[in-house]
């Protein structure tokens, strides 16, 4: 399954903006309202988007409402949920505790019957704890095609960090074998993620990454990210490819549709101008460079 | 290569330790945690050698620096027991509960030359570095006033309580989030000197201050107030802010974003008359590994490298963390 050449991102729709505090909160408010949302989703579907990569925030769940209801308009439409909704997990873990987070998101009273037979949980089990995290992070999308399941870069890169290879390829498995879709993952380390999860035996990993003209949280360098996409297996989806707004928005698409092996781009907008002006700079530059030899 | 050693696998200690695991001239020889669920994860699922209890990690992989990331109340004997041993000591903010404990630690280091760092990250931040430089060249004339702010959704609504809702063990707004800011101001201007009035509120805590407001002064006699929040939801995640008031113009910074306006133009290379906006992306430099923040990759470099002998020992030493130990004792004092 190839994925679509332009993704449409949410961080506008969440309040994330990693530039600055002020345009967060005005973005805040004017997503207020659940329909801002979809009209939003709407402009971007007649951009001819139809794919909607998304966080697992507790809002997405009455978009997919939405989605649900209205089933010959978004007959085409496909959503890569991305997990999980890491702030929600930050901030329990420093108010109750990792012991105490898990026990308030961990679905049923599995936690007790773990520690029922006293302290003898098995080692599996650990990925069991993570099998469940996953489908209460997925309930939310029961009914609509969700094609690639991503792991967000704050889980990604951490196990990375703590070379957890087994964690990254139990979830890449798991996530094919329960949901029939292909594992993404998010990461600001590309190039130290791919050998990664190619030591762990996945083939032609799909890897979403910041890549960007300014070179921007692309750790390694940018010359290393360029090596890579021109000389390994994977399928690429940059992002933050507008660095944040360090390069305009011509500079930035230029850039990235020039990239080798760059299957799909991720933007997020707020404005029905800023959603079509982005998709025909993409359009423009893939002409340019599939026409050039 | 440096030896490193872990006590304690929270969520700050976990951060360190990918970091740590992911940095080409540390090698982690040690992680110590008393949780044994935590530690049966790491066992299984990561390379580094576990531990339950640290003293056993110090005596079997001799580390040749610790990063401890325990309860603020088990800093200051951890710290004297890692000093003693003479190994080089990160440790998590804030230093110690009381004053007095973080002078004698002070001097120990001093006197036995180990790296002594505390993790007060904001320091490592590209536009607080970069305010820092605009103070100190006096490109705003002379300071007069400052407002140091910090608001996030930790504690918004009543729930359970762990060690960080225990006053006696180093919970609470004041010791946890306040602190940031608290040391940031004692960084970019002066270290406080008085408090003249300070309210901390419990909003949903039971036991401590959700909440802290204060009026302050600084060393070299400037004035202004610290007003810090962690039951605002309006906020995703923590955001610090500083304000700085000057003869000559203002500075308005966060952790992203700085805004400097002068009122002449006469000002610094790369400035204009009005306001001048610059980005986190232009200031930081990039990191070898990535993980929440640019910040966090560079403070524990930079703690490598100080082991290493390649940096000098100047950063969130013990003796600048102390300082705000200070600042968090007055302002306790000042409450109305």
């Amino acid at each position: 399954m190839k994925m679509e050449r332009i993704l449409f991102g949410d961080n506008q729709f969440f309040a994330v903006n990693h530039i600055s505090d002020e345009k967060s909160m005005a973005q805040s408010i004017r997503f207020k309202e659940d329909a801002a949302i979809i009209r939003t989703l709407d402009h971007a579907m007649e951009a001819g988007i139809n794919t909607f990569m998304c966080t697992t925030h507790d809002r997405i769940a009455n978009i997919c409402e939405v989605i649900r209801q209205h089933p010959d308009k978004y007959r085409d439409f496909k959503i890569y949920p991305c997990m999980p909704y890491a702030h929600k997990y930050a901030n329990a873990v420093t108010e109750l505790g990792i012991m105490g987070t898990i026990k308030q998101y961990v679905p049923g009273n599995f936690f007790g019957s773990l520690f029922k037979g006293g302290v003898a949980f098995l080692s599996k089990d650990f990925l069991s704890i993570m099998e469940l995290l996953i489908d209460a992070e997925m309930k939310m999308f029961k009914g609509i095609n969700t094609p690639v399941i991503f792991l967000q870069n704050v889980v990604t890169d951490l196990l990375l960090g703590l070379k957890m290879k087994d964690v990254l390829v139990a979830y890449h498995d798991y996530v094919k074998k329960k949901y029939n879709a292909e594992a993404g993952f998010i990461t600001m380390n590309m190039p130290a993620l791919l050998n990664m999860l190619e030591e762990g035996g996945i083939k032609n990993p799909i890897i979403c990454a910041s890549i960007n003209k300014a070179g921007f949280r692309m750790s390694g360098g940018k010359e290393l990210y360029e090596e890579t996409l021109r000389t390994r297996e994977f399928r690429a989806i940059a992002m933050q490819v507008l660095a944040g707004g360090a390069v305009s928005p011509k500079e930035a698409i230029e850039y990235v549709c020039g990239l080798p092996n760059i299957e799909s781009i991720l933007f997020g907008a707020s404005s029905k101008t800023n959603i079509n002006d982005t998709a025909s700079l993409i359009h423009k530059y893939d002409q340019v460079y599939a026409t050039t030899p | 290569m440096v030896k490193v050693g872990l006590i304690g696998a929270g969520k700050m200690g976990i951060s360190h330790l990918a970091i740590l695991g992911a940095h080409p001239d540390a090698d982690v020889v040690g992680v110590c945690d008393t949780s044994k669920m935590v530690i049966e994860a790491m066992e299984k699922y990561s390379p580094f050698p576990c531990f339950t209890d640290y003293k056993k990690m110090l005596a079997q992989a001799k580390p040749d620096a610790v990063v401890i990331a325990v309860p603020t109340k088990f800093h200051a004997s951890m710290v004297k027991e890692m000093l003693d041993l003479g190994i080089h000591v990160f440790v998590e903010k804030p230093f110690c509960l009381h004053p007095e404990e973080g002078l004698a630690l002070i001097q120990l280091a001093n006197s036995k030359k180990l790296v002594n760092q505390v993790g007060y990250h904001n320091k490592f931040v590209g536009t607080f570095d970069e305010v820092k430089k605009l103070v100190q060249s006096g490109a705003i004339g002379e300071i007069y006033h400052f407002m140091g702010q910090a608001y996030g959704p930790v504690v918004v609504k009543p729930k359970q309580d762990t060690w960080r809702s225990n006053p006696e063990e180093g919970g609470g707004c004041l010791m946890d989030y306040a602190s940031h800011v608290i040391d940031l101001i004692n960084y970019l201007l002066s270290p406080v000197q008085s408090v003249q009035s300070s309210s901390l509120k419990s909003v949903f805590s039971k036991q401590v201050d959700d909440a802290v407001y204060a009026m302050m002064s600084l060393q070299n006699g400037v004035s202004g107030l610290l007003s810090v929040n962690w039951s605002d939801d309006t906020h995703r995640k923590m955001s610090t802010s500083i304000s700085i008031n000057g003869t000559k113009g203002k500075i308005v910074s966060d952790a992203n974003e700085l805004k400097v306006y002068f009122k002449e133009a006469s000002c610094p290379a790369g400035y204009s008359r009005g306001w001048n906006v610059k980005y986190v992306t232009d200031l930081t430099p990039s990191v070898d590994y990535y993980l929440r923040g640019e910040e966090y990759s560079a403070q524990m470099d930079h703690f490598i490298k100080a082991v290493q002998g390649k940096v000098p020992n100047t950063i969130n030493s013990f003796e600048s963390a102390a300082k705000t130990d200070n600042a968090i004792a007055l302002i306790r004092k000042a409450q109305q």
